[in-house]
C-alpha cells in the first residue's frame, strides 16, 4: 500500500504551503525593505522548483536535457534583462 | 455629441476623406462580387475555416503584400513632403501619423507575416512533416495578426492614427500628450497580432522539434529550418516583454496608471528599455529567417552544397543569444552613464562577428560554383554588399559616444534602411519568387522578375544613400520640413527619385504577378529549379496531406541525394493518413479579438465586458470540444498520386 501513496507529491504539495506561508509572513511582520524582498525572492524561487520538479515532473521524460535546456536558456535571459535594467534605470543613472 | 466626437478624425484632410471613401467602395465591391459569383461558401470552407499550413501561409503572403503597399504609400508620401523645402504636401500632425504608421505596418504588419508566409509554407514541407503541430492555433495565430492588423489599419479613418513613432515613446505616447485615440491602436492592435505571433512561436518550436522525418537529425536539417526554429525561440523569449509593456502601455493610456509617466514614481524611460528589450531581438527575428533563405538559395543556384553549415548553426544559435544583450544602444543619449554604454557598445560590436561569418560562409559557397543568375539569385547576391554597408554604419551607431553624433538623425535612417531592405525585403521576394512555383504551380516571369530587382536594387540605394549624409550634415529624423538655408533640399530631392525607383519596382513585381499568372507555362514539374530540399519532392500544388509517404532522411540534402546519388526517400506501402479538421473558431474567435479591441480603444467599457467573456467562453468551447480530426483512406491517396510521377526508388 505504501508505494501507492503519493508521498512525493503530498510532501511537494506541504512544502509549497510551508513557503506560501513563509512568503506571507513578510506582510504580518514588520521588517526592514531588503529583508522582505530577501524573504520574497528566496521563496519564490525555491517555490518555483518544488513546482517543476514535483509537479511538473521536469526530469522525468527522455527530453529533460531539452527542458533543463530550456529553462536555463530562459533564466539567464531573464536575469540579463533584470540586471541590464537595473544597471542601466538605476546603478549607472 | 461629446460621445461621438471621439470617432472623427482630429486632423482631417482630403487624402483621409478620399481613402475614407477608397475603403467603403472597396468593401462593398468585395461583397457584391462573393455574391455575384456565389464564392461566400467557398471562403468560407476552402479560407476562412483552414487549418492546412500551406493555405494559411498563402493568406499571410496576401495580407503581407497588402500590407507592404499599405506602408509604401505611407513612405512615398513622406519622401515627398521632404522632397523639397518648406513643403505642404503634408501638414506637421499628418506627417507624424505617416511616419509612425510606415514604421509598425512594414515592422509588424509587412515583414512578420511575410516570414511567417514562408515559414508556414515551406518549413513542414522541408522536414517532411504533414502539418504544424498544433494546425488549430495556426489558424488562430493567422487570425489573430490579420484583426490586429486590420484594427490598425482603420485607424486612420476612424479617431485618428497613432503619431507618437512607431517606438511610441512615453511620456509623448501618454494622454498628456497624445490625447487622441491613436496610440490606443498601437497598444491594442498590436497586443492582439502579437499574441498571435507568441502562439506561433510556440507552434514552429514544438513541430520542428517533434514532427521531423525520421532521420532528419538537429544537425540534417535544412538551413531555413534551422533558422526558424531559431527565430521562433528568440520570439517566445521577446515577446512576452512586449507583451507586458503594452499591457503597462495600456494600462497608463486607458486607466490613468502612472508606470510611464513622469509624476507619482512613473519612469518613462522603462518604456523605452522594455520596448528594446523586446525590439532588438525584434530584428533578429526579422533577419534569421532571411538568413535561411538566402542560404537556400545561394546553394541551390550555385550548385553547391552550403560552406560551413556547422558554423552557420553556431552562428544563428550565437546570434540569437547576443540579440538579448544589445538593447541598450538604441539609448546610448537617454542620460545613462559610460558603464553601461561600454557595456552595450562592446556586446553589440560582438553581434557583427556570427554575422560576418554567416556573409563569407555564403561567399565561399558560391566559389568555384556554376552560378546561376536567377531572380532570387540576383537578390541574395545583391543582399550581401547593401547589407554590408548597412552593417558598417551599425558598427558606426554601435560605438556609444560616435552615437551622440548620429543619434535621432536621418544617419540613423539610413542606417536601418540599408539593414532592413536587403535584409527582410531582398529576403522576402527571394524567397517569394523562389518558393512561387511550388505554392501556385507556375513561375514568375523571370524576365520581368530581373527588371524590378533592378529598379529596387539601384532605388534602395539612391533613396537612402543620400541620408548618410543628410544626418552627417544635422537632418534630424522625423522632421516634417525644412528651411532651404540648411541645404538638405537637392539630396532629399534624390531621395525621392530613389523612392519612386522603388515604387515602380514594386508595381513591377505586381505586374509581374498578373502577367505570369495569364502566360506562364503551368507544366513546369515538381522541381524547377532543381532544388535539394525535400519540399520540391512532393506534387505541385501539394496535396492536402503534403507527402503520401513519410520521407526517410539520412543528409541535409535529401532531394539532391535522391536525384543525383539515388538514395531512396519514400519507402514502404502507403498507409491511410490522420488529418485535423476545419474549424471556424478561430476565425470567430479573432473576430471577438477585433471587436474587443476596438471597445477598449474607444472606452466602451459594456462592449469590452462581452466581449472579453465572449473570449473566455470561446476558449471554454475548445476545451470541452471532442474533435478527433479525419483519415484520408489509401484509395483516395492512390487516386491522388496516380496521376503525378512519384520520385521514388522505382522512378530514379
Amino acid at each position: 500500500m505504501s508505494e501507492l501513496f503519493p508521498r512525493k507529491q503530498v510532501m511537494g504539495f506541504v512544502f509549497s504551503l510551508v513557503l506560501t506561508a513563509a512568503a506571507l509572513t513578510v506582510y504580518f511582520l514588520d521588517l526592514s525593505f531588503m529583508a522582505a524582498m530577501t524573504v520574497l525572492l528566496a521563496t519564490a524561487f525555491v517555490q518555483a522548483g518544488v513546482q517543476l520538479v514535483g509537479f511538473m515532473h521536469v526530469g522525468e521524460s527522455e527530453d529533460r536535457t531539452m527542458i533543463y535546456m530550456n529553462i536555463f536558456y530562459g533564466v539567464a535571459i531573464a536575469l540579463f534583462t533584470i540586471f541590464g535594467t537595473l544597471l542601466i534605470l538605476v546603478w549607472d543613472m | 455629441m461629446d460621445y461621438f466626437d471621439r470617432f472623427a478624425i482630429p486632423h482631417p484632410s482630403p487624402a483621409i476623406y478620399a481613402s475614407m471613401v477608397a475603403i467603403g467602395l472597396t468593401m462593398i465591391a468585395i461583397v457584391i462580387g462573393l455574391t455575384y459569383f456565389k464564392k461566400w461558401g467557398y471562403l468560407w470552407s476552402e479560407w476562412l475555416t483552414t487549418v492546412d499550413h500551406k493555405r494559411i501561409g498563402i493568406m499571410y503572403l496576401i495580407a503581407a503584400l497588402l500590407m507592404l503597399f499599405r506602408g509604401g504609400v505611407d513612405a512615398l508620401m513622406m519622401r515627398a513632403q521632404t522632397a523639397v523645402p518648406d513643403n505642404k504636401l503634408l501638414d506637421a500632425q499628418h506627417y507624424n501619423e505617416v511616419f509612425t504608421t510606415h514604421g509598425v505596418v512594414m515592422i509588424i504588419f509587412m515583414a512578420m507575416p511575410f516570414i511567417y508566409a514562408l515559414m508556414n509554407f515551406v518549413v513542414p514541407l522541408q522536414i517532411g512533416a504533414r502539418d504544424v503541430a498544433f494546425p488549430r492555433l495556426n489558424a488562430l495565430s493567422f487570425w489573430l495578426f490579420f484583426m490586429g492588423a486590420m484594427l490598425f489599419n482603420i485607424s486612420f479613418v476612424i479617431g485618428g492614427s497613432p503619431d507618437a513613432g512607431w517606438t511610441s515613446y512615453f511620456p509623448l505616447a501618454g494622454n498628456d500628450f497624445s490625447q487622441s485615440v491613436g496610440t490606443n491602436y498601437y497598444m491594442l492592435s498590436i497586443q492582439i497580432a502579437g499574441i498571435g505571433t507568441l502562439i506561433s512561436g510556440i507552434n514552429f518550436i514544438t513541430t520542428i522539434f517533434r514532427m521531423r522525418a525520421p532521420g532528419m537529425k538537429l544537425m540534417k536539417m535544412p538551413m531555413f529550418t534551422w533558422t526558424t526554429l531559431i527565430t521562433n525561440a528568440i520570439v517566445v523569449f521577446a515577446f512576452p516583454v512586449l507583451t507586458i509593456a503594452l499591457l503597462l502601455g495600456t494600462m497608463d493610456r486607458l486607466f490613468g496608471a502612472h508606470i510611464f509617466s513622469m509624476t507619482n514614481g512613473g519612469m518613462d524611460m522603462l518604456w523605452a528599455n522594455l520596448f528594446w528589450v523586446w525590439g532588438h531581438p525584434e530584428v533578429y527575428i526579422l533577419i534569421l529567417p532571411a538568413f535561411g533563405i538566402y542560404s537556400e538559395v545561394i546553394s541551390t543556384f550555385s550548385r553547391r552544397n552550403l560552406y560551413g553549415y556547422k558554423s552557420m548553426v553556431a552562428s544563428i544559435v550565437i546570434i540569437s543569444f547576443f540579440s538579448f544583450l544589445v538593447w541598450m544602444h538604441h539609448f546610448y543619449t537617454m542620460g545613462q552613464g559610460p558603464l553601461s554604454n561600454s557595456i552595450f557598445s562592446i556586446t553589440t560590436m560582438a553581434i557583427a562577428i556570427p554575422t560576418g561569418i554567416k556573409i563569407f560562409n555564403w561567399l565561399l559557397t558560391m566559389r568555384k560554383g556554376k552560378i546561376k543568375f536567377t531572380v532570387p539569385m540576383l537578390y541574395s547576391v545583391g543582399f550581401i554588399p547593401i547589407f554590408t554597408i548597412g552593417g558598417v554604419t551599425g558598427v558606426m551607431l554601435g560605438m556609444a559616444s560616435a552615437d551622440y553624433q548620429y543619434h535621432n538623425t536621418m544617419f540613423l535612417v539610413a542606417h536601418f534602411h540599408y539593414t532592413i531592405i536587403p535584409g527582410v525585403v531582398f529576403a522576402m521576394l527571394a524567397g517569394l519568387t523562389y518558393w512561387w512555383p511550388k505554392m501556385f504551380g507556375f513561375m514568375l516571369s523571370e524576365r520581368i522578375g530581373k527588371w524590378a530587382f533592378w529598379f529596387i536594387a539601384i532605388g534602395t540605394n539612391v533613396a537612402f544613400f543620400p541620408m548618410f549624409f543628410t544626418g552627417l550634415d544635422g537632418q534630424a529624423r522625423r522632421m516634417y520640413t525644412y528651411s532651404e538655408a540648411t541645404g538638405f533640399g537637392p539630396l532629399n530631392m534624390l531621395s525621392f527619385v530613389g523612392a519612386i525607383g522603388l515604387a515602380i519596382g514594386f508595381a513591377l513585381i505586381v505586374y509581374n504577378i498578373y502577367y505570369s499568372v495569364r502566360y506562364a507555362s503551368r507544366d513546369i514539374g515538381s522541381d524547377p529549379w532543381d532544388a535539394r530540399t525535400l519540399e520540391w519532392a512532393t506534387q505541385t500544388p501539394v496535396q492536402s496531406y503534403n507527402f503520401a509517404r513519410t520521407p526517410q532522411v539520412d543528409s541535409i540534402e535529401a532531394l539532391w541525394d535522391l536525384k543525383r546519388n539515388g538514395k531512396p526517400v519514400f519507402q514502404g506501402e502507403i498507409e491511410k493518413i490522420h488529418m485535423p479538421n476545419s474549424s471556424g473558431m478561430p476565425f470567430i474567435m479573432s473576430c471577438i479579438f477585433f471587436a474587443w479591441g476596438f471597445s477598449l480603444i474607444f472606452s466602451m467599457w459594456i462592449p469590452a465586458i462581452i466581449t472579453t467573456i465572449a473570449i473566455f467562453a470561446c476558449m471554454a468551447h475548445r476545451s470541452f470540444e471532442k474533435d478527433d480530426g479525419h483519415y484520408i483512406s489509401v484509395e483516395e491517396i492512390k487516386a491522388t498520386e496516380k496521376d503525378w510521377e512519384v520520385l521514388n526508388d522505382e522512378n530514379r
